[in-house]
């Protein structure tokens, strides 16, 4: 905890990776599969706001018991 | 645990099922409790190996199933331990009698009729039908897991099949933990194997060579008393007296305070 110098501890990545691919497994859904929703989710999103789907970010989450679908797309401002 | 009837089971192989059913119902018989264990790995038989009574089957569960003895004829009765007794699997590659009504009728009949404590059933590897049998009479759960990804992945989705079907008691065992690994960050610490599963702990076993000789001459290390409270044997025992309702503190693995100092927070420094 004091050792700034420490090289990254390996289970820190297995951690990050075990987290990561259990939200896939718990919501039956492959990385692929999540991929591919996005793109079509962003056709979606650029058909009502155009060029606005960049900063489309879409995630699962884990939410207690619950496996929740996160599709967060920031609005510019009104000016 | 409540639960009488107990499926020890992990998803992947090789993590040490066979070894925890056979260490545990030992441990249990040992503090009096009349234990049933049950291998169900059709096939893939070893608990009567592990426990040294390779010898002495006769009848196994799939001659129960198909009523080609009766019960009492397939229990082999440990002889270092009076009230522990084993069914022994089938060796035989036929697992189409394995059916979740027979395994159900088989433990309320050790249960009831036979008077057992206690029946800890060994389930296969895998998450298809053989796993599904040895859960189909379970109460209460075991899952097995060692700290390392492919393990922890395959633990999750049993708990996840074992909440299918309405297992409420599920604890874990996290086996073959090597403290000096931990220590030095290259093995998933006990509170983050906890906090990734979510489920309750019921034992911590360090990996420990004396497993294998144990098993090696067919004798649970378990049975094995006295010793440092760092053994696996010691391990499988405070197991036990978990099962059995008592409430033991967990060993500080690796001689020094810090790495498991979470955990005894965890549970109130008990």
């Amino acid at each position: 905890m004091f050792n700034f110098f420490r090289r990254r501890r390996s289970k820190d990545d297995l951690k990050q990776r075990l987290k990561l691919v259990l939200s896939y497994d718990r919501a039956r859904l492959s990385p692929g599969k999540m991929e591919q929703l996005k793109r079509e989710l962003l056709g979606v999103v650029e058909k009502y706001f155009p060029s606005d789907g960049d900063d489309l970010d879409v995630r699962f989450e884990q939410h207690g018991d619950r496996m929740v679908l996160i599709a967060d797309l920031p609005r510019p401002p009104h000016h | 645990m409540n639960a009488k009837a107990i499926v020890v089971t992990s998803g992947k192989g090789g993590v040490g099922k066979t070894t925890t059913t056979a260490n545990v119902g030992a441990a249990l018989a040992k503090l009096g409790e009349r234990v049933a264990v049950v291998d169900t790995d059709v096939g893939l038989r070893n608990l009567d190996v592990v426990m040294g009574l390779e010898g002495r089957v006769v009848f196994d569960l799939i001659d129960v199933f198909e009523g080609r003895c009766k019960l009492r004829q397939a229990l082999i009765r440990d002889k270092r331990v009076e009230t522990l007794h084993l069914i022994a699997a089938s060796q035989t590659k036929d697992k189409t009698s394995l059916s979740e009504s027979r395994m159900r009728e088989t433990v309320r009949a050790l249960l009831e009729e036979e008077g057992f404590d206690r029946v800890l059933i060994d389930s296969p590897a895998g998450i298809e039908s053989g796993f599904q049998t040895a859960a189909a009479a379970a109460t209460g759960a075991l899952v097995v897991v060692n700290p390392e990804v492919s393990s922890v992945r395959d633990a999750d989705r049993i708990i996840g099949l074992l909440e299918a079907r309405e297992i409420t008691e599920v604890r874990l065992i996290i086996n073959r933990l090597r403290p000096k690994m931990v220590k030095r960050g290259d093995m998933l610490e006990v509170s983050d194997v906890l906090d990734i599963l979510g489920v309750k702990l019921i034992g911590i076993v360090p990996e420990d060579e004396r497993v294998l000789v144990s098993t090696n001459v067919g004798s649970p290390a378990a049975l094995e008393d006295g010793g440092a409270k760092t053994t696996a044997g010691s391990a499988f025992r405070d197991i036990a007296r978990r099962i059995g309702g008592e409430d033991v503190a967990y060993p500080d693995l690796d001689g020094s305070k810090g790495v498991f100092s979470g955990l005894r927070r965890l549970f109130g420094g008990r």
